[in-house]
């Protein structure tokens, strides 16, 4: 009852608008707030940018043709007229080759690694939901995968599809399908276990409702960081199957194949023969911090 | 126990079953025929036909794989296309060779490893601590065919000291490990080898050491008084099953991923065999080496496997 205007213009508490009491972050906050002070974390994902960039890039950042040959200017230093990193056994600018090269490891890399997150994250909940007979299929033909060791079964795959790219691309796939279904399937059998799927179950919510709503989130945590770590070793593979001459074909320029066909070239240029496998291993090791510091971002387990 | 046991060898039969058909239909995944290889492009008819019988190439697939398999089991594993020689002999010269060079891997990066990792668990935080696991990761980032040619630069162009490709300076045949101009053939390739099980081990044994540090059992023994080094060997006891696990994979890994540094070394051993056979398009020597790896690497699992129940027996699954 207002008895005055003083009164009126007075809050009184009831009027004060409803706040929540506690601020409450979510999940994909809480892990996007540990990452932006995470300094380390962020100047390696950086890294990788670039990285990705320059390879997609590469056509503008290139000095010259990365095919064009020239019997004259074999294996020369770095540093000679125009060749900034010297050239390969055949005359061709080094530079532009390892930019381009980037894209085909780069691609080699990651590419196998997506399809094989989709596919194999798929199996393991469709394995992990249905439970039952259809997870012992899926994951005892997923345990039989898992007997060879992956490069061998790389190069099998790869050897046996008679080399080449997209081979080359699907016997990595082929690898990783069953980790990544081994590691979605643990992360849904843990969730469908619990009571509120069962709560969303007994109200009528259908199959596909209930996996797309409760249980992708939990387990797109670990399969992304999962995924993230297999980043560097899907590019360590793709340029050893390069290497044997399985997976990208001459000309084309691959860091791997570079790697092999400088061999020739350790006796005259040493640093030119070992210039492709450095930008392997910074890739590959950028990578493998850069999941490592995802996987401390996104664990549930920290404070 | 023995029933863990019993069940886990079971388990482990289905598993190589299921290899060896991996290992079989690789061939079929190749383009063209497999009668490709063997006959030149303007055999007759007849020869074809003849051909096909002798390989049993005109039987359904499936008894083809039975063929094939009851074969493989009593050590016949056909004759390579391209030497003539039984797939076998081959394998089992190439595998030993293979062997000597995984087991010095393993007893320089397991032993190394597992002592740095106990380091860094013990000091956890410290900046040792942070170096080691700086080094682990760079181990386990670094493509070991790489690290082979920048070994085989440094010690093999520029100062000469050890020597570049080979198993030996009179060939394999006549490898004797007392000897030490063979050692100088071993070194560089197994230290290429080591790197990435080193750094994977590093890293797992300081995790376990570090967790098993943390636990209340730890705390206990120290106020009962006993000696510190007495309390490190109770630790080191509990972490061991997890860096067993870790070590028999990487085993299994050396086993059929030196196939990358044979090459670059030119080391006859089943690597090297495996990308002739690629190279030559040899199927009975593919399906072999493949078949033998694997059946080695299942076995290796189960072997890891019960180690670790009978260390820790709180590990028996299932």
């Amino acid at each position: 009852m207002l008895h005055s205007v003083a009164e009126a213009s007075a809050t009184s508490p009831l009027d004060a608008p409803i706040e929540a009491s506690i601020k409450t972050r979510g999940y994909w906050q809480t892990v996007g707030y540990r990452l932006r002070y995470d300094y380390l974390t962020l100047s390696f994902g950086v890294i990788v940018l670039l990285l990705i960039l320059s390879a997609v890039f590469a056509p503008l950042l290139a000095p010259a043709d990365p095919y064009q040959t020239s019997l004259i200017y074999r294996l020369k230093p770095f540093g000679y007229k125009d060749f900034l990193l010297g050239t390969d056994e055949l005359g061709r600018d080094m530079l532009s080759r390892l930019l381009y090269g980037g894209r085909m490891s780069l691609s080699m890399g990651i590419l196998p690694v997506l399809t094989a997150t989709c596919i194999g994250g798929l199996l393991g909940i469709v394995a992990g939901y249905a439970g039952g007979a259809i997870n012992m299929a899926i994951m005892r033909t997923m345990d039989v995968f898992y007997a060879f060791p992956s490069i061998l079964l790389a190069v099998a795959i790869s050897g046996a599809m008679g080399g080449g790219m997209v081979n080359g691309m699907v016997s990595l796939t082929l690898i990783f399908i069953p980790p990544l279904c081994r590691v979605a399937e643990t992360a849904t059998t843990q969730v469908r276990n619990l009571d509120f799927v069962e709560a969303a179950r007994a109200s009528g919510a259908r199959a596909f409702n209930i996996i797309g709503h409760h249980i992708l989130g939990n387990v797109l945590g670990p399969v992304f960081v999962y995924a993230s770590s297999l980043v560097s070793v899907s590019i360590i593979i793709a340029s050893g199957l390069s290497f044997l001459g399985l997976g990208v074909e001459p000309p084309m320029p691959d860091w791997g194949l570079m790697l092999n066909t400088l061999r020739q070239a350790i006796y005259i240029n040493p640093a030119l023969a070992a210039l492709p496998g450095v930008l392997i291993f910074v890739t590959s090791i950028c990578f493998n911090l850069l999941s490592d510091g995802l996987r401390t971002a996104m664990d549930v387990r920290l404070a | 126990m023995m029933a863990y046991v019993m069940r886990r060898v079971l388990y482990a039969i289905p598993i190589a079953l299921g290899v060896s058909i991996v290992c079989f239909s690789l061939v079929y995944l190749a383009p063209g025929d497999p009668l490709q290889t063997l006959l030149p492009e303007d055999a007759s008819a007849e020869t074809i036909e003849i051909v096909k019988k002798a390989y049993g190439l005109d039987q359904p697939l499936p008894m083809q794989y039975l063929i094939w398999l009851g074969r493989a089991i009593t050590g016949d594993l056909g004759m390579s296309i391209a030497t003539g020689r039984q797939v076998s002999g081959e394998i089992l010269k190439a595998l030993s060779n293979t062997i000597i060079l995984s087991v010095g891997a393993i007893t320089l990066s397991f032993s190394l490893a597992f002592g740095l990792g106990i380091m860094a668990g013990y000091l956890h935080g410290r900046w040792t601590d942070r170096l080691l696991t700086g080094l682990a990761v760079v181990g386990v980032s670094v493509p070991n065919y790489w690290l082979g040619i920048v070994l085989v630069i440094i010690f093999s162009v520029e100062y000469q000291l050890l020597p570049a490709t080979g198993m030996g300076p009179g060939g394999s045949g006549t490898f004797n490990l007392l000897d030490p101009a063979h050692l100088k053939h071993l070194m560089l390739p197994v230290v290429t080898l080591s790197l990435i099980p080193m750094g994977i081990i590093t890293r797992t044994a300081r995790a376990a050491v570090a967790e098993a540090l943390n636990q209340d059992f730890v705390q206990t023994l120290r106020a009962k008084g006993l000696r510190e080094w007495a309390v490190a060997t109770h630790v080191v006891r509990n972490a061991l099953p997890q860096v067993l696990a870790v070590m028999g994979l990487q085993f299994g890994y050396l086993l059929g991923g030196s196939i990358l540094v044979e090459t670059i070394f030119t080391w006859p051993g089943t690597g090297f065999l495996l990308n002739k056979a690629i190279l030559t398009r040899d199927i009975p020597v593919l399906q072999g080496t493949i078949l033998v790896l694997a059946i080695f690497f299942v076995v290796t699992n189960l072997m890891v496997d019960l180690l670790q129940t009978a260390v820790d027996p709180r590990m028996q699954r299932r």
